[in-house]
């Protein structure tokens, strides 16, 4: 499947990352290579500590890598090409809700009006209606974690990066989150790659999965997903769901133990 | 049912009166007051030993109507608000670009840790015989006062920004000025007015200290003419109102805490 430029929305060719510090230097990223087709939703999974983090970071920019590029072939200008969610939420403690969410607008320098009917629109999306006056320390996780990646759809951004973004809820609303992911994703067509270290949510969720492995990271799989979406529950049971979390299992495994 | 029970009224009363934190105040004031008065009564002291709250209070009001008070409170309440001025904005500014130097912080560190120990009072006659027994030396010594505590304090609390949230400020794009309003200005307020709350208390040490060595206004100047004259009534006046003073610009940066912090629901709690 060869994809013509204007159809890739992030390419990334050959990418190292090392960390250098007093006792010599850290390679996690060995010369990872992927592209992402416009529109598709890619998940990573791989053992904790391997680099994922490392690689959505890099990918937003937020590091300089030692060799190798990240391409945005189709970007358009002027806006925002990348947005990161954390695999924390990393709200700001004395902003409000609304507030929190606003703030790419307001770095962005945007109009007061509109800077409210997005942010609202914002709050709508992710269902917090009635919470906009709450400080983060009143939110659960799980809200919290709504805010960060209402935070992030703000600004409109042409690729969304989401690092274990459920990684702290439970498992019910952890399905419910990744069902309103599906949605926002579907209603707002976007670029997605996302980090998760669960297989089954990986499947359920993606038009493809890439496994990395341990540190440094190397690219050792790249599965497409072919169930048709909309995706529901019951695709959970089909065989051929059920054939991906096995070959994905096996790839893990053998990649090493799901720690490093 | 329809009998209250005396006990009752009696407990709502202390119960009411332990609430009324201002009522206390004034109680525990009066209190005080009484006991010295007693004392000064019961034990025969002169004057100028110990002045009965009485006599205080008529020097209190004698130069509070010759207008003798106000011109010394004004002269060090300005000497203390020029100081806190230029101390507050050199410490804040070179805090600011310390923290964004590590190397030039820790170069100087050693010096500022050093300086938090210098007893002002040592340096005060120095900085007289340098700059004069005028304005110059009082402020400088109040901005020297109130320098250190805000400028180690700015410092920490730029340090102690959070780097996730540093990271969150890099991925919006957003520019070392957004950064500084929108991160690192909220974020090391709450250790900033710390440093703030204790140098702005300090700093009226500092005045007095400056004053005592060698002036010709303010309220150090009028302890050392009643101390001069043995008017020790007036040395209490003088007191006094620094006490006002100090416990007054202590309060005012403790409302602007509570103000400025006010996401922080748990300062309420406490
Ligand atoms: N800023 C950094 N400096 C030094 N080492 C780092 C840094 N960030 C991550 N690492 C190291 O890189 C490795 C990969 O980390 P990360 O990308 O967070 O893994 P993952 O997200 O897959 O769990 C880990 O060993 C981690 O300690
Ligand atoms: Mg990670």
């Amino acid at each position: 499947m060869t994809l013509s430029p204007s159809e890739i929305a992030l390419q990334v060719s050959d990418l190292e990352v090392s960390f250098v510090d007093s006792d010599g230097s850290l390679e996690v990223l060995d010369k990872i290579s992927f592209s992402i087709a416009r529109n598709a939703f890619v998940c990573i999974v791989g053992p904790s500590g391997g680099g994922k983090s490392t690689l959505l970071r890099a990918v937003a920019g937020l590091i300089q890598p030692k060799g190798g590029k990240v391409l945005f072939p189709g970007g358009s200008e002027g806006k925002a090409l990348t947005g990161l969610v954390f695999q924390k939420p990393n709200l700001l403690p004395w902003r409000t809700l609304r507030d929190n969410i606003s703030l790419p607008l307001e770095i962005d320098h945007r109009p007061d009006a509109e800077i409210s009917s997005l942010t609202q629109e914002m709050i709508h999306l992710v269902g917090l209606e009635g919470f906009e006056k709450a400080y983060p320390h009143d939110l659960s996780g799980g809200m919290a974690q709504r805010v960060a990646i209402a935070r992030c759809l703000v600004q409109d951004p042409e690729i969304l990066l989401l690092d274990e973004p459920f990684g702290q809820l439970d498992a019910l609303t952890r399905e419910r989150m990744g069902d309103e992911l599906l949605r926002i994703w579907n209603e707002r067509r976007k670029t997605v790659l996302m980090v998760t270290h669960s297989i089954s949510e990986a499947i359920f969720l993606a038009d493809r999965v890439l496994v990395l492995t341990c540190r440094p990271a190397r690219l050792i799989m790249d599965l497409p997903i072919t169930l048709p979406r909309p995706r529901t529950d019951a695709m959970r049971y089909l065989p051929e769901f059920i054939e991906a979390a096995r070959l994905l299992h096996e790839q893990l495994k053998g990649s090493n133990l799901p720690v490093c | 049912m329809n009998e209250t029970p005396f006990s009752a009224i009696k407990i709502g009363f202390w119960q009411r009166l332990s609430r009324n934190r201002l009522l206390l105040l004034l109680l525990s004031l009066l209190l005080f007051l009484l006991i010295w008065q007693v004392l000064v009564i019961v034990l025969n002291l002169p004057g100028f030993i110990l002045p009965s709250p009485a006599e205080v209070g008529k020097k209190f009001i004698d130069v509070f109507r010759t207008g003798l008070l106000w011109r010394h409170f004004s002269a060090t309440l300005g000497e203390i608000l020029l100081g806190l001025l230029f101390g507050i904005s050199a410490a804040t500014l070179l805090g600011y670009a310390l923290s964004k130097s590590p190397l030039a912080e820790r170069l100087l560190s050693p010096f500022l840790v050093g300086s938090q120990s210098i007893p002002m009072a040592a340096v005060a006659p120095l900085l007289v015989i340098w700059f004069g027994p005028g304005l110059l030396s009082k402020v400088l010594i109040c901005s020297l006062t109130v320098f250190f505590p805000v400028l180690v304090n700015t410092l920490v609390g730029l340090r102690d920004v959070s780097p996730d949230l540093r990271e969150v400020m890099r991925s919006l794009r957003a520019t070392p000025a957004q950064t500084l309003r929108h991160l690192e200005i909220p974020a090391a307020l709450p250790v900033f007015l710390g440093g703030l709350r204790v140098g702005a208390s300090l700093s009226v040490i500092g005045a007095i200290v400056g004053e005592l060595v060698a002036s010709d206004r303010g309220l150090g100047f009028l302890i050392n003419v009643g101390r001069g004259q043995y008017d020790t009534a007036l040395v209490f006046v003088a007191v006094i109102c620094l006490v006002v003073l100090a416990a007054s610009l202590y309060g005012l940066v403790l409302l602007l805490e509570n103000k400025v912090l006010s996401w922080q629901t748990w300062r309420k709690e406490v």
